[in-house]
């Protein structure tokens, strides 16, 4: 192997794969926690590094229209944004795949407003939930840079051609330092075919891209896009097998550790699984047996995967880093309980919230957070969930 | 496309719902959203061309003798040109079914 492994800011390395995969244009406004990639971006581009175009917008919304601009002439495109950015971006992140393109962006997870934080939970990623991207999330930084890659492959596939969202932790990701194994670029030879879209935007023959659909039309609409995202899953699969099998490093859509034969799990989305697994060795040592769930790929949702994964467990403690206000609880917790209910044999699932707003959660908290989900799931509760570490 | 909008299936539609054929927009017909149309009188119209540069659909033409007239297919009604001409030759006749 040539690669090497480094320690590098996973922010850093974020824009490494922008590099490696040769975008042509990068239009991206700046924005905490995600600063540091596109800054480096800029850099690269700006020192030749990068022979890429990159466009200084004047918000996220500007940033990506520019995207659909630029992926619909058939340039490779990448963004990346967090919280707010995200939010302005709103409008435009649900045109990409209704136009079927292929953009590349890296989310930097943040809390919303307000009151105005900068720290990390999921209620941007949540707010995006249904705009049709594919989306997926980092636990470390060498799954950021992994996934990153893999993204260009998976959202260019002719059969997909969806824009695809790598999520990554505000912070405890994007700003921490991780020995992460780089590739190079004779290394990725053929990992990522030249991007071609069927209908580019081109002078020689003319298209029409975003017209609009009166409701005789709209319905089928939704469905081939809903069908496309859907059956993206194939190409997802195949795109980190194949990474496996010439990188070393092989992902799936939904992660075990010690989850076998463990008769309560829990349940995480990101960074928090990483930490989670220290509490689930302590606990273990104990002779108790739980075990870890991590979810990787979040749209198209693993159902059966999901399934799979919890069939031996009495209880799923879910653990959500964002509220769905007034509602169930937590976002990914709902998730579960759909894929699960009408199983035959079901796991009792309890919600837990916690995170919000960067608030830090501990391998003790963990602990907590099992052993009172276990009670939960025995004596029952009143609320639909609970939010830990809150101060009464 | 072959098949009328209202018979095209999910599987039908390019990918990202691209129109191919350029100009497409043409065969939209407008005029259905009308409940009012506009009516000229030849007897005050001195063919200045207001009512032709201020209709925002561009669906003013001229007839053989100079005067203006409106292509109902695309005419939503909006009663921009009664309200620009300024001869009073334009007056807007509701429509009924």
């Amino acid at each position: 192997m040539m690669s090497q492994r480094v320690g590098i800011e996973i922010s850093l390395a974020v824009a490494e794969v922008a590099k490696l995969a040769d975008v042509d244009v990068v239009a991206a406004y700046p924005i905490t926690p995600q600063t540091h990639i596109v800054e480096r971006l800029a850099e690269l581009v700006a020192n030749g590094e990068l022979s890429a175009e990159y466009i200084p917008v004047e918000s996220e919304h500007s940033a990506m229209s520019a995207c659909l601009g630029s992926s619909a002439v058939g340039a490779r495109t990448f963004t990346a944004t967090a919280g707010q950015g995200l939010e302005l971006m709103h409008e435009v992140v649900d045109v990409a795949p209704s136009l079927r393109l292929p953009i590349v962006m890296a989310v930097a997870n943040r809390a919303l407003s307000g009151p105005l934080s900068v720290w990390c939970d999921h209620s941007d990623a949540m707010g995006v939930r249904d705009c049709g991207w594919v989306q997926m999330f980092a636990e470390n930084g060498q799954a950021a840079f992994d996934l990153s890659l893999c993204a260009f492959r998976i959202a260019e596939d002719p059969s997909v051609l969806l824009p695809t969202m790598v999520h990554l932790d505000g912070f405890s990701l994007s700003h921490v330092i991780e020995p992460i194994s780089m590739l190079e670029k004779d290394e990725l030879e053929g990992f990522i075919p030249p991007y071609e879209h069927p209908f580019p935007l081109r002078p020689d023959k003319p298209v029409t891209m975003g017209a609009f659909a009166p409701p005789v039309i709209y319905t089928e609409t939704r469905k081939a896009q809903e069908v496309a995202l859907r059956s993206s899953k194939k190409v997802i699969l195949q795109a980190w097998k194949e990474f496996g099998h010439r990188f070393g490093r092989y992902y799936s859509p939904v992660e075990g550790y010690k989850s076998k034969e463990a008769t309560t799990l829990l349940l995480t989305m990101g960074s928090f699984g990483e930490t989670a697994t220290v509490a689930i060795d302590r606990m273990r040592d104990n002779g108790e047996s739980v075990g870890l769930i991590n979810l990787r790929l979040w749209r198209p949702f693993p159902f059966d995967e999901i399934r799979q994964a919890v069939r031996n467990a009495d209880i799923v403690i879910v653990f959500d880093r964002c509220l769905s206000s007034g509602g169930p609880g937590g976002p990914v917790c709902s998730e579960i309980r759909s894929a699960l209910y009408g199983e035959k044999k079901q796991p009792q699932v309890v919600s837990f919230i916690g995170g919000l707003g960067g608030r830090d959660v501990t391998p003790d908290d963990f602990v907590n957070v099992i052993r009172r989900g276990i009670e939960i799931a025995e004596k029952g509760s009143d609320e639909e969930y609970e939010m830990i570490g809150v101060r009464e | 496309m072959d098949k009328s909008e209202d018979s095209l299936t999910w599987k039908d539609l390019e990918i990202g719902c691209v129109v191919t054929e350029p100009g497409s927009a043409s065969e939209y017909k407008t005029g259905d959203w009308r409940s009012q149309r506009p009516a000229w009188d030849t007897s005050k119209c001195v063919k200045c061309g207001m009512c032709y540069i201020f209709c925002p659909e561009g669906c003013i033409h001229q007839d053989s003798e100079g005067y203006f007239e409106a292509d109902l297919y695309y005419c939503k009604g909006c009663g921009i040109c009664a309200r620009e001409c300024w001869t009073g030759a334009i007056t807007i006749l509701e429509e009924e079914e």
